[in-house]
């Protein structure tokens, strides 16, 4: 179980999360959705302790991690796989060898890795990519070899930054059975940040909506639909009229 | 005008403490199994071997315009180019091998740690290596600081000889010095305290460049500007550690008298 208590971050005068609250179950998947710029991102790095709260604590099973010592934290790390919103591929490295990388630090023997590589990457469509450098391959394709990277360990929990952004409507369907799949057959927590709203209906077990650094609702995605909150509201019909104003100049 | 003052003090502390606390992460994790050998290896020829061609061409012109300045000054103060040999070996191998072999690391292996270091950052592959299990100073800082505390020192004797070499060049061919005196006066008074100063010198500055760029890398915000700038700060910043340390670290060695 992961819970966030109270959790604040301000970014030099920006001040992003404003005590966000949070309880992960085991083995749920949850998405995280809000406005573009609203600290989702933020929230799933310091979940992973990638960013250190200003104030607040992040307990994973019932340990601390934000005051842990940087050894520490790193084994924790390693319980989590991590899809990065811009992919974040080792650009030094093939597609192969960013998939492979996190195996080498399970110490997983080479035969396996090579098995694992393959199917992982088969899983999210790119088989035969191995060998290529990430310069040469499209965003989408990019974010794929990224999600076969963060997956390939077995870890206990994911986080996906945008998993389908940049995808065509089937590929990101694919992905969608993917993450569903993961959880129901290695009992994975996911943690899901997502704009795409018919992905996160189709694989959460909760939705909650971060808006000004705090989460506003959190329920299931028939609670989420049926919503009395007029932000939340807003949000999924996709409505610029409501609560929710955009700092926009006229045209 | 003292605020600008206190802010480039405290930025230096600043700075002094995050690059000590480097040096004890990346002694910590240098022990630590497990080693990785192949990436160490790689990043020994990288500096190493690519910076031979640069540091032996750059060495040799100095020796030999050592010896023809100090002997021109010689001809013109006493007539005859006396002790060419031993202001040329002493300058080299006490001073201007070691300084110039980390000038020309600094040039051309710093600049490039911090330009990739800190485009891994920006381009978040550092926390990426964070949450595949790798610890970012084990997987990027230990081998470049390995390698280079063992090849700044290794290119640097081979300068020497290199520059020494330059110097009887001109020495012997241009100044027509007997090649026997030559090397007397190169020989006779050298001791083996007086490479031991340049090499330990060496050392030093092989740390200083390995942690500022590392730690500029690490610290580097900002896009591609943001990984400009830090390379930029970072060749500053080791090139003037690297001048004004040496005073100091040949005032303490000659004190503890080595050299
Ligand atoms: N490293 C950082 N330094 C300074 N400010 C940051 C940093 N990371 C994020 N921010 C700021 O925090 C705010 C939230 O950013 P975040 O990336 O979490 O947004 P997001 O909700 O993921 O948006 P999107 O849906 O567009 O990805 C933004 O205003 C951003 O400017
Ligand atoms: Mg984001």
């Amino acid at each position: 179980m992961i819970k966030v208590e109270d959790l604040h971050k301000t970014f030099a005068e920006n001040y992003v999360l404003r005590g966000v609250n949070l309880e992960i179950r085991d083995g749920e998947t949850i998405t995280i959705i809000g406005g573009s710029g609203c600290g989702k991102t933020v929230l799933l790095k310091h979940i992973v302790g990638l960013l250190k709260p200003d104030k607040g604590k992040i307990y994973i099973n019932s340990t601390e991690i934000t005051s842990l010592t940087e050894h520490e934290l790193g084994e924790y790390q390693k319980k989590f796989g991590y899809l990065f919103q811009g992919s974040a591929l080792f650009d030094s490295l093939t597609a192969g060898e960013n998939v492979a990388f996190g195996l080498h630090n399970m110490n997983f023997n080479e035969k396996l890795i090579k098995k694992k590589v393959s199917d992982c990457l088969g899983h999210v469509g790119l088989s035969g990519v191995e060998d290529i450098k990430p310069a040469e391959l499209s965003g989408g394709m990019k974010k794929r070899v990224a999600l076969a990277r963060a997956i390939a360990y077995d870890p206990e929990y994911i986080c996906y930054d945008e998993p389908t952004t940049g995808l065509d409507p089937i590929m990101a369907d694919a992905i969608n059975e993917l993450i569903i799949h993961l959880q129901k057959t290695l009992k994975v927590t996911s943690i899901v940040v997502t704009h795409d709203l018919s992905s996160a209906y189709k694989i959460s077990n909760r939705i909650a909506m971060l808006y000004d650094g705090k989460i506003i609702t959190l329920g299931s995605p028939e609670e989420i639909k049926k919503t009395s909150n007029e932000y939340v509201k807003q949000f999924i019909t996709g409505s610029i009229n409501g609560p929710i104003k955009l700092k926009l100049k006229e045209f | 005008m003292i605020k600008y003052i206190s802010n480039k003090f405290y930025n230096f502390l600043d700075g002094l403490s995050k690059g000590v606390t480097l040096l004890y992460q990346t002694l910590l994790y240098m022990f630590k199994p497990p080693i990785d050998v192949k990436n160490i290896i790689d990043q020994l020829f990288e500096i190493g071997a690519r910076s031979f061609p640069v540091t032996a061409l750059t060495s040799f012109s100095v020796g030999m315009v050592l010896a023809l300045q100090s002997g021109s000054s010689a001809i013109s103060v006493l007539n005859e180019p006396l002790y060419v040999g031993t202001i040329v070996a002493f300058s080299i191998v006490k001073e201007l091998g070691p300084v110039l072999a980390a000038v020309v690391v600094t040039g051309r292996v710093g600049a490039a740690i911090t330009a990739e270091i800190g485009t891994m950052k920006v381009t978040e592959q550092i926390d990426a290596l964070r949450t595949l299990g790798t610890n970012p100073i084990k997987y990027l800082a230990v081998p470049r600081f390995i390698s280079l505390v063992i090849m700044l020192p290794l290119l640097t004797a081979v300068s020497n000889v290199i520059s020494i070499l330059g110097g009887f060049i001109v020495g012997v061919y241009k100044l027509d010095i007997p090649s026997t005196i030559y090397w007397a006066d190169t020989l006779d008074f050298m001791d083996i305290e007086d490479l031991f100063h340049g090499l330990i010198k060496s050392v030093c500055f092989a740390m200083i460049i390995a942690l500022v760029s590392c730690h500029k890398g690490f610290e580097c915000h900002g896009g591609a500007e943001g990984v400009g700038r830090a390379t930029t700060s970072s060749v500053v910043t080791v090139l003037v550690l690297i001048l004004v340390s040496d005073y100091f670290l040949s005032a303490i060695l000659v004190a503890m008298g080595i050299g």
